[in-house]
């Protein structure tokens, strides 16, 4: 490697890594304009922006997945381009990435072994294994199969198949979207040695708590633009977030609930069986959600949320008939359509390719669902003209930015397609919505816009039900929660009895033995 | 590392969707070209006498029509089955069961016919169809079987069928043992559309299943279910359409269409009921749908060109002494070329390894 030592006073070490004007432009969209960013070593950087600020885009380049159109990369001082995955990893620079890629059938170190470039013999790769997962506190056992770890564990896998290459740099995506807070709490013990080994972690959150907790420096970026550079801890979660949305946050409020109404869903003794060995089976789960309340269900993903929603959609039928009624009716036996005529409205967690048809119109994707309650449909035959005016309307009533009704479902953002399917099911007017993960992957500014409505509906008088694995965002929508884990669900508590890290332990199982009110767990952030 | 890969394009474009078609034409033409020249015929001569020859007479055209109509008639149906992934491959025998109860009923009524023998044949042809096809729906649903196979295999259970009643039941009494029923009565044979041609009422049915068609995919709830379901299942269960009624609709549909151009054939230009009934009309929709864009008016015009295929395979067997199999080969050239350039619209093509590229 060239030595550019003489450009910098002997006495500073170059930044790990420094980047300079990089500009990436893909068909119809800049997505990096000139992108300055200094990584020094041993510190944990912060990189927040909204979705579609460029991050990824950013992360994808300096990994070698994607290749920048102009700008210059320096690795510890000397001019360097990274032509592909492999040749980060022998620069030493490693990435855990949102969506792990591991085999479900394979043992843990097999899994790893294929993601090394050279795995070598595989009893000593399993000794290697052990030895990482100890220092570093990451609990794991080489010789399970992968189906059989939690999402915590399994991130733990990726994490070691990056340390086992000695990273100096390493690159971690939302790594705590599918953790519990202890697990977080965990994670970030972790992280903090790492950076005190010297190595340099590239954060990307868009949890503004954990960063101000975590990170030393944060690069702020907008619309692919760097818009500022902060000491985290001298920031608010609120002035982060405008930094990052570049205007003033609004936070929903919550009026105090009304006395509940009437019970317009109940599921009693639910207990679901699949065929499928890596589905969770749901045992004997029991709620009621009331008019005019908001139910949340807490829970790591993987943990029966995707039954449950199935289950509630219609498309999985129960054996019982009696374990989901709707409205006073016995649902359970009931398809989606038929669920849709007593009253549910419904927004799955998988927005593109469930909620909504990516090829498309707005116009289509309104009748998609609203066929069901909403004058879409006469004689068999569309009446397009009123689904056109429908998709108008949800357009803007929930200000959701897209070329008119005509445009694609997938030429939207998630956070303005998200909008979209809320408000198409808001504005049936249901007497019971289901929601799964509402802002998950949105930016702030669309989260409120979407809390807001979901309040709205309640305090109108409807009953709502939210999944998500966000804590944060349960304990600002929900009157009660309750906690999915293993299939079965928890008894509800009001939420503003109980505590986020109570909710926490029984995301992690501790069903029956309440911990003490005040936490000696700490709280992750 | 392999040395050609295909890199996806991103967005397709829209004008490319419509040119493609065209494109595989002139392809199809070029390369029949070279091949003429390599056999050592004259290629423009050849390609004369199969692409140009028969339209150029009042008689050719109407032999364009009445190809075109089964054509039509099948690849409708299987159309809009096409775009809710049911995969029926089974025209031809369904082709072949509209031929047999239709033309069954005209042979069970001879003597005693009247204005009311055709509706029956029509709505015998049409429920023959759909009842083959019923079976791979059937069992698609139950047991999960592919429609693409069962569909396929019956009709060869169809032909079988076809030749043991020709040569048993169906045969003409006073025919000498040849393989063929007696010819239909006047009460049983479609009437004539355009005078000294062959075109018959057939080709209005054709005409009636394209707008048809058109209304159900464009403008109906059922056509938009059929949509969703093609594109996202996913959202299909979502939105609560039956997934098992789209089934059934789109095979029975497509088999009562297929069983009324067999019917057709029987009842309007071969007159009885032979043991060759189809020169293969039933696949040859299948490259009609997919050259038609499965849209309706696509198809029509689809239909026409391979109808002028067949026309001028046979034109160029008798003018220029070309082997039979030259029809089947434009066919083949022409589905190849299509997918082809449907491929290449969606992707690239890139030479060398991945590293090269980057």
């Amino acid at each position: 490697m060239p030595s550019h030592a003489e450009t910098f006073p002997p006495d500073a070490p170059p930044p790990r890594l420094e980047l300079r004007g990089i500009t990436k432009r893909f068909p119809g969209c800049l997505a990096n304009d000139h992108v300055d960013l200094v990584l020094q070593p041993g510190e944990i950087h912060a990189l927040l922006g909204e979705n579609g600020a460029g991050k990824s885009t950013l992360v994808k380049m300096i990994y070698g997945v994607l290749h920048p159109d102009s700008g210059t990369m320096l690795w510890q001082g000397a001019e360097t381009t990274v032509p592909d995955p492999a040749g980060a990893r022998r620069l030493g620079i490693g990435m855990v990435f949102q969506h792990f890629s591991l085999f479900d059938t394979l043992t843990v170190t097999e899994n790893i072994a294929l993601g090394l470039d050279d795995a070598g013999r595989m009893d000593e790769l399993a000794d290697r294994i052990r030895s990482v997962s100890e220092r570093y506190g990451l609990a794991l056992d080489p010789e399970r199969h992968v189906f059989h770890l939690s999402v915590g564990e399994r991130q733990r896998v990726e994490i070691v198949r990056c340390l086992l290459q000695d990273p100096k740099l390493l690159i971690m995506d939302e790594p705590t979207s599918v953790l519990t807070p202890q697990e977080a709490a965990k994670l970030f013990e972790t992280l903090r040695v790492l950076a005190a080994e010297g190595c340099t972690i590239l954060y990307i959150s868009h949890k503004l708590e954990e960063i101000r907790a975590l990170c030393s420096r944060a690069t702020v970026l907008r619309a692919g633009k760097v818009v500022g550079a902060t000491d985290p801890r001298q920031e608010t979660a609120r002035s982060l977030a405008e930094m990052m949305m570049g205007a003033e946050l609004s936070t929903p409020e919550r009026p105090p609930q009304g006395a509940a109404g009437a019970a317009r869903l109940s599921v009693r003794h639910l207990s679901t069986t699949s065929d499928n060995p890596f589905a969770t089976n749901l045992k004997d789960v029991s709620f009621e959600v009331r008019a005019g309340e908001i139910l949340g269900i807490a829970g790591v993903a993987g943990n029966g949320q995707a039954e449950l929603m199935a289950a509630l959609s219609g498309e999985m039928l129960v054996a019982d008939s009696e374990s989901v009624v709707i409205e006073g009716t016995s649902a359970g036996h009931l398809g989606p359509r038929a669920r849709r005529t007593l009253g549910l409205a419904f927004v799955p967690e998988e927005r593109l390719g469930r909620g909504a048809v990516p090829e498309l119109s707005l116009s289509e994707n309104a009748l998609l669902s609203g066929y069901a309650r909403e004058p879409l449909v006469r004689g068999g035959m569309v009446h397009f003209g009123r689904a056109r005016a429908y998709a108008e309307t949800i357009i803007r009533g929930f200000n959701v930015v897209a070329h008119g009704h005509r445009a694609e479902a997938r030429s939207l953002s998630g956070g303005n397609l998200q909008k979209f399917i809320i408000g198409r099911e808001i504005l049936q007017k249901p007497k019971l919505l289901v929601v799964g993960q509402p802002t998950w992957g949105v930016d702030a500014g669309a989260a409120a816009a979407i809390h807001k409505a979901l309040i709205g509906l309640a305090r109108s008088g409807a009953a709502v039900l939210v999944i998500s694995q966000d804590l944060d965002e349960l304990f600002v929508l929900s009157d009660r929660i309750s906690v999915l884990f293993h299939g079965r669900l928890s008894d509800s508590r009001p939420t503003h009895e109980t505590t986020v890290e109570r909710i926490g332990l029984l995301m992690g199982g501790l069903f029956g033995t309440p911990p003490d009110e005040d936490g000696e767990i700490t709280r992750a952030v | 590392m392999s040395f050609i890969r295909l890199e996806p394009r991103g967005q397709a474009s829209k004008t490319m969707v419509y040119v493609t078609p065209l494109l595989a034409v002139a392809l199809t033409l070029l390369s029949g070209f070279i091949l003429f020249l390599a056999l050592g015929f004259d290629p423009v001569k050849a390609l004369h006498a199969f692409f140009i020859a028969p339209l150029t007479s009042v008689r050719g055209l109407g032999e364009l029509v009445v190809k075109a109509t089964p054509l039509v008639l099948c690849a409708v149906g299987l159309a809009i089955g096409f775009r809710a992934n049911v995969w029926n491959i089974g025209a031809e025998g369904q082709l072949t069961l509209g031929a047999i109860t239709g033309g069954g009923l005209a042979l069970a009524f001879y003597g005693e016919g009247g204005w009311w023998l055709l509706p029956l044949m029509v709505i015998g042809g049409a429920v023959g169809g759909a009842v083959w096809a019923a079976v791979p729906a059937f069992l698609r649903l139950r047991f999960n079987a592919s429609e693409i196979l069962t569909s396929l295999m019956l009709n060869y259970v169809a032909l079988l069928l076809l030749n043991y009643l020709v040569h048993g039941p169906y045969r003409d009494p006073d025919g000498f043992a040849f393989p063929e029923s007696r010819l239909f009565e006047a009460d049983a044979v479609l009437p004539i559309l355009w005078s000294g041609t062959r075109v018959h009422l057939g080709a209005l049915f054709a005409l009636l299943a394209v707008a048809g068609g058109w209304l159900l995919i464009a403008r109906t709830f059922i056509g938009f279910q059929i949509k969703v379901i093609g594109l996202t299942p996913a959202a299909a269960g979502y939105a609560g359409f039956d997934q098992k009624r789209i089934v059934w609709l789109a095979l029975l549909l497509s088999g009562a269409l297929a069983g009324i151009a067999g019917m057709g054939e029987v009842a309007g230009p071969i007159g009885q009921v032979t043991a060759g009934i189809s020169p293969g009309y039933g696949y040859t929709a299948i490259i009609v749908a997919f050259l038609g864009r499965l849209h309706p008016v696509g198809i029509l015009l689809a239909a026409l060109l391979m109808a002028l295929s067949f026309i001028g395979g046979e034109a160029a067997q008798i003018a220029m002494g070309l082997p039979k199999a030259i029809t089947g080969v434009f066919q083949g050239m022409l589905l190849f070329f299509l997918l082809a350039s449907d491929v290449l619209i969606r992707y690239r093509v890139r030479f060398g390894t991945r590293r090269a590229v980057a």
